[in-house]
């Protein structure tokens, strides 16, 4: 390659929204349940039927936008967009073109290469489309409106981001604002945040913008960055080759990890937007973006310096608990109900992150509430358990959320504290191993690990380990 | 003896409530005059199936019996125009696209007037998708003028307006877009209201323009409209447009007083190619409102020709929106073995609608298109904006306004369609209202030459029905209901 290149990216985020209730209709936003089940006239677009806008769609899009630093439309108004397709029962689409409901924001995001702002050019409100099922036997399609309805947020950046390193830090941040206000789960494999890739190419130091192509079909945040990479190696090799970029939309395969071309700006269609004429404009009164603004939550960058501040726990430690919302308020909860900082902090950075990971589940799906995690904390700190009957306590609890305390007492897992036990089983286990007794005596430590295991393994791990350890010392004299 | 379809909804209804006539011999009345008129008028899509109409006649009896149905249409006869969803009832639009569709709902407007134990006998013909003014664009064909059936009902609600002519049923309910109660009222001799925009629901009443649709009343007389309105009416969450009105007692304007009522006479609608019989009809209808007390003014409107550039701008372009969703996909009519998804859209659709229905989906998608939008859509809808300020300027002055509701009597069958131009000039003196968004009535006020009726039209402020009302009522003290001809000449056979 002779010459440097510059990629530039914007992102278009599509965000489904946590309502219990569709954004035009009251049909249930669940996922799964059986095709065509949670719909009613108005979502599968029978004739007659009429649009409603369900106000907690503007106040999840007021809150993403107030807390990505926008300017928030007061009397916005919903547009219709024209195109045929199956999955569109209207085949018109509820959205914003002329008057969005956020404008003019940004985020900080931060990379090896320093802090910058990515710019949000605007935040719409708009309704999902159903779902297309093709059944290739017999050269059909189904359509399912369970998904059609669900309210969007899509959040259109400005052309900021230069490298797949960016597009990732500017998707985590976004991801956690909308996950820390509640306002959706942000699950990109699920599809309830979906991105669309902008990228052009430039030589480095030019002013203008290269010609862009839009990619779709982006489900991981590894496919975005193998995406953005196998996209800007495309576009340089076309100019290098003398050719030209052409203004298109691209599919990604992530299987064969190449991309091609789905329609290009030709045939683009002519959307014909003109004002939802079935909807009345949304005001939003000073007094009501006053109430969204003080719903705000603490977010992370808030709640990392006061963990710091007033827990005083490590920076890793506070890096991963506030890496998702669920871990932040299990922590602060559990917290609050007396337990120690540190302690909790370790039960998430290392049983919790195991099982998550062993159990290939999302932080956002925990299960064990926090009374019974301090419950289990508590046990250990009263000596009712060692860590290790603890940890196994942990794993069903994780699963099941039941309650440790019954738990434990049902499958007669607490320690033994009756020292008279404990000390006849101690000299019975040093009976039978005169050689670790005398390896002991001679100098050797380490068989003191030995007879405190098979001590422990004698209560099936029901004793306190310090105690045992102290009543063996006695013994051994 | 007298058909029970000769009396108004209200005398019907107080004869039911006093046990002197039971719903069952009304809906009988009813039916019999559908079958027998039916071939000569068409004024419906579907007729009620008998057993159904019967069953529901018994089931309102009994409520009146037991005294929870006091509403004074309760067991009174209606046909509703067919773009109202009428749940397990075929509901078409006059449209082979929707020839099959059976709605799982009903109309808000259908619900409310059900509650008022409405026994529903018909889906009444209109012109496809109420696209035109002569009901001679059904799929399912022409309705006649009950008074002539050489001529048309007007449209497009015209198998409405028809079926209360031809006493086939005590009343009906309508829809107007750009006048198609009011219009067809007019050519039929019988009275419609179409409400302030917001007071009827429009859920459940298949779109055609969204921002200018409203349902309302067609009677014998401005009685009957008021009570019916206040039945229909009702300020409804699943409506968006639906308004919440501080006053819903339309019957209190049945008053006969219209002293110092101020009443502007546009000069703009008694102009060039107003028929000379309906400009005097009109206004000596006017005269009978000053004899009686009321302050006639002569005034300019002003900007009247741009209201029908503006309405088929606007219609169109919400229409070819609207209109999207009957594609072949969830329900309605859908062309055989048309290959591929696009070829399936578009067979669907070419088979599916009518000229005018294509006429104006192409016309609107074109309004709309990039590069078109700010020339065509964005000045209709500021052409809108001035519209309505001409009119607040008139209300300023006037209680009402007062013209005719059409340029002429109604025209001959077959002689609009082949002049789609001179069709939509027809609506010049409607149209404007439903821009506005205001209240007009179409009362009934004497014949032309032919024995054609004429209708006068009075136009409201929003939310000024009651005013409509009050003077309709006290010009109709002075004239009475006239039926139409054919059935005083007994026409339409023996029955």
């Amino acid at each position: 390659m002779s010459k440097q290149y510059e990629t530039v990216i914007g992102l278009e985020v599509h965000v489904e929204l946590a309502t219990k209730t569709k954004i035009f209709c009251s049909c249930s936003t669940e996922f799964g349940g059986e095709p065509n089940t949670h719909t009613c006239p108005v979502c599968t677009g029978m004739p007659g039927s009429l649009p409603v806008l369900n106000k907690q769609v503007v106040e999840y899009a007021a809150a993403v936008g107030l807390a990505t630093g926008c300017q928030i439309t007061q009397y916005c108004k919903f547009d219709r967009k024209n195109y045929f397709y199956p999955d569109n029962p209207q085949n018109y689409q509820i959205s914003q073109l002329y008057l969005p409901i956020c404008r003019n924001g940004g985020v900080e995001i931060e990379t090896e290469n320093g802090k910058k702002i990515v710019g949000i050019h605007e935040i719409h409100m708009e309704e999902d489309a159903g779902k297309l099922i093709h059944n290739e036997w017999d050269d059909t399609s189904l359509v399912d409106f369970n998904r059609s309805g669900v309210p969007l947020i899509e959040i259109v950046s400005e052309p900021d981001m230069r490298s797949a390193e960016e597009v990732i830090a500017y998707l985590e941040k976004l991801r956690l604002i909308i996950q820390y206000l509640g306002a959706s789960d942000c699950k990109l494999q699920e599809g309830s945040m979906r991105a669309d890739v902008n990228l052009s190419v430039r030589e480095a130091g030019q002013e203008a913008f290269g010609t862009r192509t839009e990619m779709k079909n982006l489900n991981s945040f590894r496919a975005i960055a193998r995406a953005i990479e196998g996209e800007k190696n495309r576009q340089i090799d076309i100019l290098e080759s003398g050719g030209k970029v052409v203004q298109e939309t691209r599919r990604w395969d992530d299987n064969k990890e190449c991309s091609y071309a789905m329609r290009s700006k030709e045939d683009a269609q002519d959307y014909r937007y003109f004002p939802e004429p079935d909807l009345v404009p949304v005001v939003i009164s000073d007094q009501w973006l006053e109430e969204i603004r003080k719903k705000q939550p603490e977010f992370r960058d808030e709640k990392r310096a006061r963990y710091k501040e007033e827990y005083g726990i490590p920076d890793y430690d506070i890096d991963i608990i506030t890496s998702e919302k669920r871990l932040a308020d299990i922590f602060e909860e559990t917290i609050a109900l007396g337990c120690k900082p540190k302690e909790v902090s370790n039960w998430l950075m290392v049983e919790t992150m195991r099982l998550l990971k062993e159990k290939e589940t999302d932080a956002s799906d925990i299960r064990f509430s926090p009374a019974h995690l301090a419950a289990l904390i508590g046990l250990v700190e009263q000596g009712k358990i060692n860590r290790t009957v603890a940890k196994g306590v942990f794993e069903v609890m994780f699963t099941e959320d039941m309650d440790p305390v019954s738990y434990v007492e049902e499958k007669g897992l607490s320690m033994v504290q009756d020292e008279g036990t404990l000390r006849s089983t101690i000299e019975e286990i040093v009976k039978n191993n005169p050689q670790s007794v005398e390896d002991y005596k001679g100098g050797k430590k380490k068989a003191l690990g030995f007879l405190v295991g098979q001590t422990m393994k004698a209560m099936k791990g029901k004793a306190d380990p310090a105690m045992v350890n102290q009543i063996l010392l006695e013994i051994l004299g | 003896m007298e058909s029970l379809m000769s009396l108004t909804a209200t005398e019907l209804g107080k004869r039911i409530q006093a046990g002197e006539v039971s719903v069952r011999e009304a809906a009988e009345a009813s039916l019999a005059a559908i079958e027998a008129r039916e071939p000569k008028v068409h004024s419906f899509v579907t007729a009620a199936d008998r057993e159904t109409v019967l069953k529901r006649a018994d089931q309102v009896q009994r409520q009146i019996r037991e005294g929870s149905l006091k509403s004074p249409l309760a067991g009174v006869p209606v046909a509703i125009k067919d773009n109202m969803c009428t749940e397990g009832m075929r509901t078409t639009c006059s449209s082979r696209i929707l020839e099959n569709f059976i709605p799982p709902y009903t109309a808000q407007a259908v619900v409310n007037l059900e509650q008022a134990g409405a026994v529903i006998v018909g889906k009444a013909n209109m012109d496809e998708f109420a696209m035109g003014s002569t009901t001679e664009t059904s799929y399912f064909g022409v309705t006649r003028n009950p008074w002539n059936p050489e001529h048309v009902p007007g449209g497009s609600s015209g198998g409405s307006c028809a079926a209360v002519a031809a006493e086939e049923c005590s009343y009906a309910l309508g829809s107007d877009t750009g006048g198609s109660i009011r219009q067809p009222s007019s050519f039929c001799g019988v009275t419609g209201i179409k409400p302030t925009y917001g007071t009827v629901s429009r859920y459940g009443l298949i779109a055609y323009g969204s921002s200018l649709d409203q349902i309302g009343p067609i009677a014998k007389d401005v009685t009957d409209c008021a009570v019916i309105l206040e039945a229909i009416a009702s300020h409804d969450k699943k409506d968006s447009t639906s308004i919440a009105r501080e006053d819903y007692r339309f019957t209190e304007g049945l008053v006969d007083d219209v002293k110092g009522m101020r009443i502007g006479i546009p000069r703009d609608y008694f102009g060039e190619g107003l028929d000379p019989e309906v400009k005097a009809s009109v206004l000596a209808a006017a005269k009978v409102l000053e004899e009686k007390g009321a302050c006639l003014e002569e005034f300019d409107l002003s900007l009247v020709e741009y209201a029908i550039p503006a309405y088929y701008v606007i219609a169109s372009a919400e229409a070819s929106s609207n209109l999207a969703r009957f594609d072949g996909v969830k329900y309605g009519y859908r062309a055989e073995d048309a290959g591929g998804l696009h070829q399936m859209y578009k067979k669907t659709r070419s088979e599916g609608f009518g000229a005018e229905v294509k006429r104006r989906i192409m016309l609107g998608s074109f309004v709309l298109s990039s590069g078109y939008y700010d020339a065509y859509y964005l000045k209709a809808l500021r052409t809108k904006a001035l519209i309505k300020q001409a009119f607040d300027r008139a209300f300023e002055k006037y209680d009402l306004i007062l013209g005719p509701a059409a340029p002429t009597t109604a025209p001959r069958l077959g002689e609009s369609l082949g002049d789609p131009i001179k069709m939509y000039l027809g609506d010049i003196y409607t149209i404007s209202v439903n821009l506005a968004g205001l209240p007009g009535i179409s009362v009934p006020c004497g014949l032309d030459g032919k024995g054609l009726p004429i209708g006068m039209q009075l136009i409201g402020d929003c939310f000024q029905e009651k005013k409509l009302i009050r003077a309709a009522y006290a010009y109709q003290q002075t004239r009475s209901y006239e039926r139409c001809a054919s059935l005083k000449k007994g026409a339409f056979g023996n029955e």
